[in-house]
């Protein structure tokens, strides 16, 4: 099992003629997603590498059935992309573009909880999603992936995602399901979407979580490995030796006064009983030492 | 982006908030003809972008023309908390009666935006939700919604406000939430929001954080990244499209993407060493955004050894390790490079460096190695 995406997932890719859009949408084709379809507007009939580019959504929704996208547009036209695909019926939508302004991602995220319940959103500006073996959307290498399980991984760091991906499979610990949420002020999809998700799947035994200093996301995902999960944790917070007050790339990652930081975060995290990591390796070393003890 | 309070005031003025009268002076000359343009009694401001402004000395009353040229030269050129005086705001000063406090921000864990309206003004609002939380009335808006006056009104009666304040502090609610989401700003924050002894609700102060993301729809910006002051090497950084934070150590840091970066600041503390600096190079950075980061950090006299941490999803590494092979080629680097090179296009990466390896660039294969490595070329601890 996987969450979020698996081997039947059916992908259109919007805007999979630009160069970002080509490069990963086939990339993803060729790790085995299923990626049936492109848009862009004005393209439709034509095709990328044989991938059939549709005008809307909607009309590559009606001819592949595609249930999941993947949004590869820049800032500026994204958040209507985003709200197309929710319109045209799918289910999940990963949105890789960097540099959303958030009084944009704030509208979108309420316009998609209003009037789209059921979608699940998974960013901006984050990774994307990848159940090795299965299904890749995103930006994420698959080389660096392990299928089998048991460990699911929730990061909301990008290339900290792959770090966890990469110290796990190195040590031959398989992971079921790998999911960037992004570092943007309104991720669509939270950890604590994560953890229910992973702590639902029969094959995730344990779940390794990756964060970062700034907003109070894992001091709210600490509460919830407290009240609601039996599986361990093993986690790691970036941002340890960050000056306090500068903004450290993402939008999410600043510290302001005490809230925030790597201390606080990881305090939150031991107290709920998971285990706290000093560094991506840590992380992975510990975890190998959990998959032991589950066999 | 953070505002300078004048450039703050002005941002409200566009959007309708009342503000006192006022200009901006960078000498005592310009202070006095600035004053006389206000109208006396005025209030000499420090521009400076820190709290604690008045308790340095930072803000004088001014009656007259001798005592605005007393206060002006006094303030300009003056340290704040590390941060030198090169502008002021000078305004007229306002009878005040009361002094709120006014904010929107994005409140992130509810995925909604907040306002907070206090009858308690004029200090710390960290301070009033410490001691005081009842103190702060707080109503969370919904973007799709946005604020009614309605709403507004409600907020300020809740707060207790004075009688007479609420219905202009209600429209000014409405006007300040207009500037917050039409302006783009990840802070708009008024305080002391004031009541005056003639019965007008007005901004007495200005802190403004503009969200960088918008700046493609906000051309108007440009007067304000002019008057950004950092440090020189994050001013040529920042020319070069970088975001780049410059801190005290020796070892040089480049990775891709903020949560990595700060993975590697990380590291390289616990093996010992210290960061000279924070360097993201981005996602999809390209070999001429690598050669630019060297060239960057290459202008740090304290950078010993050079870790440039990539993991590859967006960004190749081919691309990475042709940046680097430029970078050799065009800069004459001062410290030697240890690199970490994995994920997309890793093996590609490694194939084009093969050739380059010496002891001014060595490869290391894990994360943890190569802080290790970088930390040792750089002598050791800090």
């Amino acid at each position: 099992m996987s969450i979020f995406v698996d081997e039947n997932t059916k992908v259109v890719v919007q805007g999979l003629t630009g160069g970002q859009g080509r490069f990963h949408g086939l990339r993803n084709r060729d790790y085995g997603t299923q990626v049936v379809a492109g848009v862009t507007p004005g393209k439709g009939g034509t095709d990328v590498d044989g991938v059939p580019v549709y005008d809307s959504v909607e009309d590559a929704v009606a001819a592949t059935g595609a249930d999941a996208s993947f949004v590869v547009v820049p800032p500026k036209g994204a958040p209507a992309a985003i709200l197309e695909a929710a319109r045209a019926g799918i289910g999940f939508i990963v949105c890789i573009t960097e540099g959303i302004p958030a009084q944009d991602e704030a509208f979108f995220y309420n316009i998609l909880r209003r009037d789209h319940p059921g979608v699940r959103l998974l960013g901006p500006n984050c990774p994307g999603v990848i159940s090795p073996g299965k299904c890749n959307i995103g930006i994420t290498s698959g080389d660096i992936a392990l299928p089998g399980g048991p460990v699911g991984i929730v990061s909301r760091s990008g290339t900290l995602t792959y770090q966890a991906l990469h110290e796990l499979s190195q040590q031959k610990v398989g992971q079921t399901t790998c999911v960037g949420i992004g570092g943007d002020p309104v991720p669509g999809t939270s950890f604590i979407d994560c953890l229910a998700a992973f702590e639902q799947d029969s094959d995730t035994r344990a779940v390794m979580m990756i964060g970062e200093i700034g907003g109070s996301a894992e001091e709210e995902a600490a509460q919830f490995i407290k009240d609601n999960m039996s599986k361990p944790v093993v986690s790691y917070v970036a941002g340890v030796t960050a000056p306090p007050g500068r903004k450290m790339g993402h939008a999410g990652a600043i510290i302001s006064g005490s809230q925030g930081t790597a201390q606080a975060k990881m305090a939150a995290l031991a107290d709920a009983g998971a285990i706290v990591a000093l560094n991506p390796t840590e992380a992975g070393e510990r975890m190998v030492e959990i998959v032991k003890t589950l066999d | 982006m953070d505002l300078y309070e004048y450039q703050g005031k002005q941002y409200f003025a566009r959007y309708g908030i009342p503000t006192s009268a006022g200009g901006v002076a960078d000498t005592v000359d310009e202070a006095v003809i600035q004053a006389e343009a206000a109208g006396y009694p005025v209030v000499v401001k420090a521009q400076v972008k820190v709290g604690g402004r008045g308790k340095a000395g930072g803000i004088k009353l001014a009656n007259d023309a001798d005592e605005v040229r007393t206060h002006a030269s006094a303030i300009l050129g003056m340290d704040i908390h590390g941060h030198a005086v090169n502008r002021l705001w000078v305004e007229h000063a306002s009878d005040i009666a009361r002094e709120y406090y006014a904010s929107f921000t994005l409140d992130r864990a509810a995925k909604l935006h907040l306002c907070m309206v206090s009858a308690k003004g004029g200090v710390e609002i960290e301070e009033v939700a410490a001691t005081d939380p009842d103190a702060i009335a707080r109503l969370h808006v919904n973007p799709v919604d946005g604020l009614s006056l309605d709403a507004a009104t409600r907020l300020v009666e809740e707060a207790d406000l004075d009688p007479e304040a609420r219905a202009p502090a209600a429209e000014l609610l409405v006007a300040l939430y207009r500037c917050y989401v039409e302006g783009d700003c990840d802070l708009a924050e008024i305080n002391p929001l004031i009541l005056t002894t003639d019965g007008r609700v007005h901004a007495l102060d200005a802190k403004v954080t503009l969200d960088d993301n918008a700046a493609f729809r906000h051309p108007e910006w440009e007067e304000f990244a002019g008057t950004e002051t950092a440090d020189e090497r994050e001013l040529l950084a920042k020319e070069k499209g970088l975001n780049y934070i410059g801190l005290s150590g020796s070892v040089g840091i480049i990775a891709n993407g903020a949560g990595l970066a700060m993975s590697t600041l990380d590291v390289v503390t616990q093996a010992g060493g210290s960061a000279a600096n924070f360097l993201d190079i981005g996602g999809g950075a390209n070999a001429d955004v690598m050669a630019a980061a060297l060239e960057v950090i290459n202008t740090d006299d304290a950078v010993r050894s050079i870790f440039v941490n990539i993991f590859g999803g967006i960004t190749r590494c081919d691309e990475v390790a042709n940046g680097i092979v430029e970078a050799l080629g065009r800069v004459d680097l001062r410290s030697p490079i240890v690199l970490r090179l994995d994920g997309t296009n890793a093996e590609a990466g490694h194939a084009i460096l093969a050739s380059h390896i010496s002891d001014r660039l060595v490869v290391d294969e894990t994360m943890l190695g190569a802080a290790r490595r970088a930390v040792a070329l750089a002598g050791g601890d800090k």
